[in-house]
């Protein structure tokens, strides 16, 4: 019997109070157009919710898209709740319009990556598959 | 690596982790589903199923709101969700959204909810699917909620693992006859008529109700505060008739709640139903047996492939391809290294 490949899991989360999820809906198709698994979970939710989806999922990679400017609150709090839930393993991936001063901020606190808009999905995907499967042989 | 007895504590970690190594049937996962099953057993496994979008993670939404906080009779229970979509055949990826409908549960360490891709399985499960359910109920979760993808047809693998099996429908959706598939009432325990606040309903559940009255000519059948009672008709009706159970038709708005509670009360007289009559125990017994003779031949399948020396099932394929061979001697050849008829 064929082994089952090993996907990756990515979840896709809207914080914050602004309303529009169409980037993060386009990122959600171009990962499952390269044979990712992602859970998408809608707007306007907590980091609390955001840690709690990704821990019940098992995700490798959790993907913020972040519009309302709220990017140094919401981004610094969902990567401690993971770390409290022991995900620390989990890369994080922002996407929004980000001042140059938050990107520096923002990976020295463990993003991976980064995206304004513009961004071509291709090099999302594969920086996304880079982050994970770079580490799945240590 | 999650042990059994960190998922059997509790840690949700660990069975999040394990639920991984079960979906892919890892020799890890596979493990420690044998330790696990003998805690297997008790939780009530629920399946939902229907056309796509006529409401199923809604549902699920509502009814798991419902056994964290019902009416006060009755004691919260802890729910698992298993919510499958189809994955892509093209790329063998997938977005799974059923999450979106259900944050109302969100925070709740009662209610724990997994996503999984269908993963090329047809009919509405992934092939581990089982596998995830069972790792729920031996954790202690007491309710099991499965939500198919939302195929439309009728979805046979979820009545064969689910206690009980609601079939979703909603009006606007192809509300005659002919849309409603035959072989819903083989695997409908009850009939959900969704999105009752929209126009239509009245035709959706006509619908459903002459499709009830087809395939039950004989009996005259009607709810009394809450039990189902048997009106013998003229024809002679076996005295066990009680035992028979004709689905239900429930109305829902799962956007706001209506029909909830009796949705949630229709399922309890199921289950209550299955127990009193021996039903669950048959059930179960018809479960494990397909479940083991689907695991002894893909074992039987893989322990021939191991035998057989390589090259010769093309050798013996390409012979059959010249009709130098029938197919029934081809197997023969492949099974017994001779090619008698
Ligand atoms: N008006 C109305 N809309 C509803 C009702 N229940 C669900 N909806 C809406 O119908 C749409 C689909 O609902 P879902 O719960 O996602 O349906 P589903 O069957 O899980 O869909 P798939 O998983 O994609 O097959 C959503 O926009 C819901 O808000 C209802 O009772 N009334
Ligand atoms: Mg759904």
């Amino acid at each position: 019997m064929s082994k089952t490949e090993r996907k990756i899991r990515v979840l896709i989360a809207k914080p914050g109070l602004d309303g529009h999820d169409r980037g993060a809906k386009v990122v959600a198709r171009a990962l499952r157009d390269a044979g990712m698994e992602v859970i998408y979970t809608g707007l306007r939710q907590t980091p609390e919710m955001i840690a709690e989806a990704a821990l019940q999922e098992d995700v490798d990679v959790v993907g913020l898209s972040i519009l309302s400017g709220a990017h140094m609150a919401l981004a610094p709090r969902v990567i401690e709740l993971l770390k409290s839930n022991g995900q620390e393993h989990v890369k994080i991936f922002l996407g929004g319009i980000i001042p140059n001063e938050d990107v520096i901020k923002l990976q020295e606190i463990g993003v991976t990556g980064i995206y304004g808009p513009g961004t071509l999905t291709t090099q999302i995907v594969s920086d996304v598959r880079m982050g994970v499967l770079g580490e799945v042989n240590n | 690596m999650a042990s059994v007895q960190d998922v059997l504590s509790g840690n949700r970690l660990s069975l999040a982790r394990l639920l991984s190594q079960i979906e892919n049937d890892t020799s890890a996962g596979r493990a420690a589903l044998s330790d696990l099953f003998p805690h297997t057993g008790n939780a009530h496994l629920i399946g939902v199923t229907g056309a796509p979008g006529t409401g199923k993670s809604s549902l699920v939404n509502q009814l798991a709101h419902y056994y964290r906080h019902p009416p006060e009779n009755l004691s919260p229970k802890s729910v698992a969700i298993v919510a499958i979509d189809p994955s892509s055949p093209f790329s063998g990826g997938a977005v799974l959204g059923d999450r979106v409908r259900m944050r109302d549960l969100a925070g709740d360490p009662g209610v724990f909810i997994r996503s999984m891709a269908s993963r090329g399985s047809l009919g509405g499960l992934a092939r581990t699917t089982s596998g995830v359910v069972q790792a729920f109920d031996a954790t202690g979760y007491e309710v099991v909620l499965i939500e198919t993808v939302g195929a439309g047809q009728a979805e046979v693998d979820i009545a064969r693992l689910a206690h009980t099996t609601l079939v979703v429908e909603a009006p606007g959706l192809g509300d005659d006859i002919q849309a409603i598939k035959a072989g819903i009432l083989e695997i409908a325990d009850i009939l959900v008529v969704n999105k009752a606040d929209r126009p239509g309903v009245e035709n959706t559940e006509r619908a459903l109700r002459n499709m009830l009255n087809l395939a039950h000519p004989i009996k005259r059948v009607y709810r009394h505060h809450g039990t189902l009672e048997v009106v013998p008709s003229a024809i002679a009706v076996p005295t066990e008739s009680e035992s028979i159970w004709i689905p239900a038709i429930q109305k829902t708005v799962a956007t706001d709640g209506t029909g909830i509670q009796e949705l949630g009360d229709l399922i309890t007289q199921h289950k209550e139903h299955l127990e009193n009559t021996g039903d669950w125990e048959s059930r179960e017994r018809t479960r494990l047996s397909a479940e083991l003779d689907d695991l002894l031949h893909a074992a039987l399948v893989s322990c021939w492939e191991d035998t057989l020396p390589a090259g010769r099932y093309q050798e013996v394929f390409d012979q059959l391809i010249e009709r130098v061979i029938s197919p029934r001697q081809a197997v023969n050849a492949l099974l017994n290294g001779t090619q008698d008829k």
